[in-house]
Formats: structure tokens, C-alpha cells, sequence
């Protein structure tokens, strides 16, 4: 067996992909746009060659399918040349969505971690909650999400805490199911030792269960914290939000300013991963902390 | 204020509670009444909450804009019937089903393509995992744009969210027959597709059909989601949208219902041929020792 390398194992292959996906990209992009200038050409009756169509449609300005640079200069424009206070300002629109998440995955987290502490403690809970916990999560939970979004603002609650809501709603089942497995984790001949030593359940909760449960705790927020960004990004949609980074995306479908729906877009994938990174490095520092083998 | 039926559904939710307690605490002779019991106490609390929500909308007089109660929505989802299976048909008939099968055909497909390249294996599946946590649905205002109102464009973005989720999980299925048993394939000199066909994707079943059970429920919010960017004047999504515009919350929980139970009864298909199809995986057989 050869020892995995950085370079041969991701580096390469990740980066072959992602620049046939580039490549990809491009021819797609004059494919897609090259219609419209040929319309253009004809309304204008001249003709129009081949290397015209494709200089000109890599700088439209409503494409059909932007050309990467164009996305990358539209994120460039709104990020750093505007002041972060303005409102054509993407970082204001992300930070609008980002704190909405996190409010959000707060609340789930926590909500979810105090109801797979009583599944795993009371049994009538276990036996009646579980079913629909697991049931519920074949429900369409984000067709509801406009809904809570207008009755909570007929109701006078608006701004953070709708979104944030739907968030906490989408965001606690992953954590419910997985913290009940990570609770539950502990093997019988652990739990029999601490039945030894005579301790009691608060103290077989804290030493055994709960340390235990963290590599499922972890696994459950990655999935939390990514969902709960869907669900504030959603929550956006109705009711036509002002701000947030799904109020730009439904602006941008409205006004068919495509490259602002990519923007919006690559930003809003951008802090999906910033916020799955930040999760797996406190994963890894727990787990390092516990003195668990890298 | 309505005292009485507030107290009534406050004394039967404590009754039922009290009656799942003593329900889970006992212990049955035959198989057939503990399954019974099992079954049970999941539906008892489903029901409560019912009541206890019925009580509560009327002890406490909520206005029905705010949450109307499940009686009201039951009679409103009765009254609509043939709007509501007009929208079904609309959102999971057409957009659903067809992307889901395309989806995972597609994710299962290209798995078996890149199976023979180590290379494309390894360039793929970290994008793979890094595309599931994104907000994919954020692609419907696109695809509304590209492939118009109808449901053409809602299929396409059940494609691309259910696409990943397969290709991941069967690729991680298909690796998951172990060498010695690749190894008993070699000695008999089976090809490769003769390895593929009775030993790699029989063992790749469980890790596929999670992946269908996880699609089952993204192809569903992927329609509806994408039918908030636009769509003719039918649809699951539609529906719920302009019916919160004109406050008919009724109207909206009763499509919420809809949405609800056949998102389930996919599911639980999903589930029922996972059992019949990995009888011999050992969380279907049941773990009696």
C-alpha cells in the first residue's frame, strides 16, 4: 500500500475536476448566450462571426449563464467596493442571513440536545416521540417556511426571529436523532461498570453518556448548521424580504439579473462551507481535547 | 375565552399521557398485543396533540389567521378536494416523481462510470459532500429562468439536488464489499461485471437506498421551494404562496397536509422496498440474538 499524499489524492484530482468544470462552464456559456447575439446581429443585419459571439458572450449583461468572471467580478464589486453599511453591499445581505442562521442553529442545537437528553431518559418519551420526530422529517418542512414567515408578521414578530425559526425547525431533528444514537452509544459494560461504582444518573450522564455522544454531536451540527443556512435563506423568499441573501436571489429572478442570482449564489455556498469548516475544526479540538487519536 | 374545552383537552391530554406511561411500562404475553402497544403509543400522542391543538385554538378563541384548528383544516381540505389533487398531480405527479427517478438514475449511473477511475473517484466525491451542505435550492431562480414557469424547471432542480446524495452514497456503497469477498469473485474469475452485478451492488444496497429515502424527502421540498420563483397557476408551492398572501391559512395547512402525507407515504414506499429488496441487512432482520 502506498502512502496517501496531499498532492496525488486531492489536490490533483479535486483540482482536474474543477477545472474541466470551469472549462465546462465557458463552452456553456457561449453555447447558452450565443442566441441572443445572433438575434442582436440579425435585427442589425450585419453579420456576426464566430469569435465576435464569443467575445460578446462572455460580457452580457443579462446572460443567460454568466461566464465565471463576470460572477467573480460582480462578488469583487459588491464586497469590496462597497461599503459593508450599503445595501447593494453582498457581505450586508450575508451577514443579514448569517446571523438569522446562527440565531437559528443556536436555538436548534440546544432544543435538540434537551429532547435526546429526555428520549433517552424517559421511556414514554422515547416511545412516543421517536416515531414522529423520525416522521416529521419526511415532512416538507420548507413549504411551511412562508407561512410562519407572514403569520408571525401579522402577529407584529418580525425581522430575526421568524427566519431564525425555521431554521431552529429544520436544524433540531438532525441533532435530536443523532445526539439520541451518540447518547445511547455507550456499550453495556459501560453502563454496568457505572452501575458499580454505584453512580447515579446524573453522574452516568456526565461522565459516560454525554462524553461519548460528542463524535455524534459533531456529525449532527455539520448537518445542522448547513440546513439551518437553507432554511434562513428560504425563509427570505416570501413576503419579499428586503435584505438577506435569498431576498437577492428572488430580486434578481424578478429583474432577470442573472449575475447578481450568482453572486448571490456562490456567496451563499461560500458561508456554507466557512460555517461546515468552522464545525469540523471544533469537532477536531473536542475530539483532540478528549484525547481521542486524530 | 372558552374555559370548558380547554380544561376538556388539557384532562384528556394528561389522561392519554398518564395512559402511555402505564402503556410502556407494561409487559405483554403474546407478540401480537405488544406489537399492538408499540403501535399504540406513537398514535395516542399523535392524537393528542390534535386535541390539545383543537383546545387550545378554541379555549383560548386564537384567531384562525394566526393557526386554525385541525378540525377547520380537515373541512377545508375536504371542501378542495379537486384543487388540491390538481396541485398534487402538478408538484409530485409531474416535477417529483420524474426528477427523483432522473436524479438518482443520473447520481447511480455516473457512480458506475467512474467506478473504474480511481482518479475521477477522488476528484469527485469531496465536490460531492461539499455540494450536499450547500443551499442547492438556491439554483431555482435559474432553472425557473432556463426552463420556464411549467414544470419542466422543477424538475430540473430535483435533479440537481437529489443528483449528489446518490452519486456520494453509491459510490461509498460500492466500496463497501469487502476484499476478502473480492477476492472470492477473483478466484472464480468473475469479470468485472459479473463482481458488480452479484457481489458489489448487492452489498451497495443499504448505502443506496439511503440515499433514496434522503431524496425522497429533497425532491419534494425542491418542487415546492422552486414554485415560490414562479410557476403557472397550479402547484403545491403556488398554492401555499398566494393562499398565505390572502391569508387563507386554512387553505395553506390544508395543502401543508397534503404535502405531509404524501411526502410519508413516499418514504415509507421508499422504506417498504428497502426491506424487501436488503432482507438479509442486519437492522432489517432484527438484532435477536
Amino acid at each position: 500500500m502506498q502512502e496517501p499524499s496531499f498532492l496525488r489524492d486531492k489536490l490533483l484530482p479535486v483540482g482536474t475536476v474543477i477545472v474541466l468544470l470551469i472549462a465546462l462552464w465557458y463552452v456553456a456559456a457561449v453555447f447558452l448566450n450565443a442566441p441572443f447575439e445572433r438575434d442582436t446581429a440579425a435585427r442589425a443585419g450585419t453579420e456576426i462571426t464566430f469569435s465576435e459571439i464569443v467575445r460578446n458572450t462572455m460580457a452580457q449583461e443579462r446572460p443567460v449563464l454568466p461566464a465565471p468572471h463576470q460572477v467573480i467580478a460582480e462578488i469583487w464589486n459588491t464586497t469590496v467596493n462597497k461599503a459593508i453599511t450599503s445595501k447593494r453591499s453582498l457581505i450586508y445581505h450575508a451577514w443579514i442571513t448569517l446571523s438569522a442562521t446562527l440565531l437559528g442553529f443556536g436555538i436548534g442545537a440546544a432544543l435538540g440536545i434537551l429532547l435526546a437528553v429526555g428520549i433517552v431518559h424517559n421511556r414514554a418519551m422515547d416511545r412516543s416521540l421517536m416515531p414522529w420526530v423520525i416522521a416529521s422529517q419526511t415532512i416538507p418542512i420548507l413549504a411551511i417556511a412562508p407561512m410562519i414567515i407572514v403569520v408571525l408578521n401579522a402577529v407584529g414578530i418580525s425581522g430575526l426571529l421568524p427566519k431564525a425559526l425555521i431554521s431552529t425547525y429544520l436544524s433540531f431533528f438532525p441533532v435530536v436523532v443523532g445526539m439520541v444514537k451518540g447518547l445511547r452509544s455507550p456499550e453495556t459494560i459501560q453502563l454496568d461498570l457505572m452501575h458499580t461504582y454505584n453512580a447515579s444518573s446524573a453522574q452516568t450522564f456526565w461522565k459516560l453518556r454525554w462524553p461519548s455522544s460528542m463524535p455524534y454531536l459533531f456529525t449532527s451540527l455539520k448537518v445542522a448548521v448547513a440546513i439551518s443556512l437553507v432554511g434562513a435563506i428560504v425563509g427570505e423568499l416570501p413576503t419579499g424580504a428586503v435584505a438577506g441573501l435569498g431576498a437577492r436571489l428572488l430580486a434578481g429572478s424578478y429583474y432577470g439579473q442573472t449575475v447578481q442570482i450568482w453572486a448571490a449564489l456562490f456567496m451563499a455556498a461560500a458561508l456554507a462551507a466557512v460555517l461546515v469548516m468552522i464545525v469540523g475544526f471544533a469537532h477536531t479540538a473536542v475530539l483532540k481535547r478528549m484525547g481521542a487519536k486524530p | 375565552m372558552n374555559l370548558p374545552i380547554l380544561a376538556a383537552a388539557i384532562i384528556f391530554w394528561l389522561t392519554a399521557w398518564a395512559f402511555n406511561e402505564w402503556l410502556v411500562r407494561q409487559t405483554f404475553q403474546s407478540e401480537a398485543a405488544k406489537s399492538a402497544a408499540r403501535f399504540a403509543v406513537p398514535l395516542i400522542f399523535g392524537v393528542t396533540i390534535l386535541v390539545l391543538w383543537e383546545g387550545i385554538v378554541r379555549g383560548f378563541s386564537v384567531p384562525s389567521v394566526l393557526l386554525p384548528a385541525p378540525s377547520m383544516i380537515w373541512h377545508k381540505l375536504i371542501n378542495s378536494l379537486p384543487t388540491l389533487g390538481a396541485d398534487f398531480r402538478q408538484t409530485f405527479l409531474k416535477a417529483v416523481l420524474s426528477g427523483y427517478a432522473l436524479g438518482c438514475g443520473l447520481g447511480f449511473a455516473v457512480a458506475i462510470l467512474i467506478d473504474r477511475s480511481p482518479f475521477l473517484q477522488k476528484g469527485l466525491l469531496p465536490l460531492g459532500n461539499f455540494v450536499s451542505a450547500l443551499p442547492v435550492i438556491g439554483v431555482a431562480p435559474i432553472m425557473v429562468m432556463w426552463f420556464g414557469f411549467d414544470w419542466q424547471s422543477k424538475v430540473a432542480v430535483v435533479v440537481i439536488m437529489t443528483f449528489f446524495p446518490m452519486l456520494v452514497n453509491t459510490v461509498a456503497g460500492l466500496a463497501a464489499a469487502s476484499h476478502m469477498e473480492r477476492d472470492l469473485m477473483r478466484t472464480y474469475a468473475a469479470s468485472w461485471w459479473q463482481t458488480l452485478v452479484k457481489l458489489r451492488l448487492p452489498a451497495a444496497w443499504p448505502f443506496i437506498f439511503n440515499a433514496l429515502k434522503i431524496n425522497s424527502t429533497l425532491a419534494l421540498i425542491g418542487a415546492i421551494v422552486a414554485e415560490f420563483f414562479g410557476t403557472p397557476i397550479v402547484g403545491m408551492g403556488f398554492r401555499i404562496s398566494t393562499e398565505v398572501g390572502r391569508m387563507n391559512v386554512d387553505m395553506v395547512w390544508a395543502e401543508i397536509a397534503v404535502a405531509a402525507v404524501a411526502g410519508s407515504a413516499f418514504y415509507g414506499v421508499v422504506a417498504l422496498i428497502e426491506r424487501a429488496v436488503t432482507f438479509w441487512h442486519p437492522s432489517i432482520r432484527g438484532g435477536r440474538a
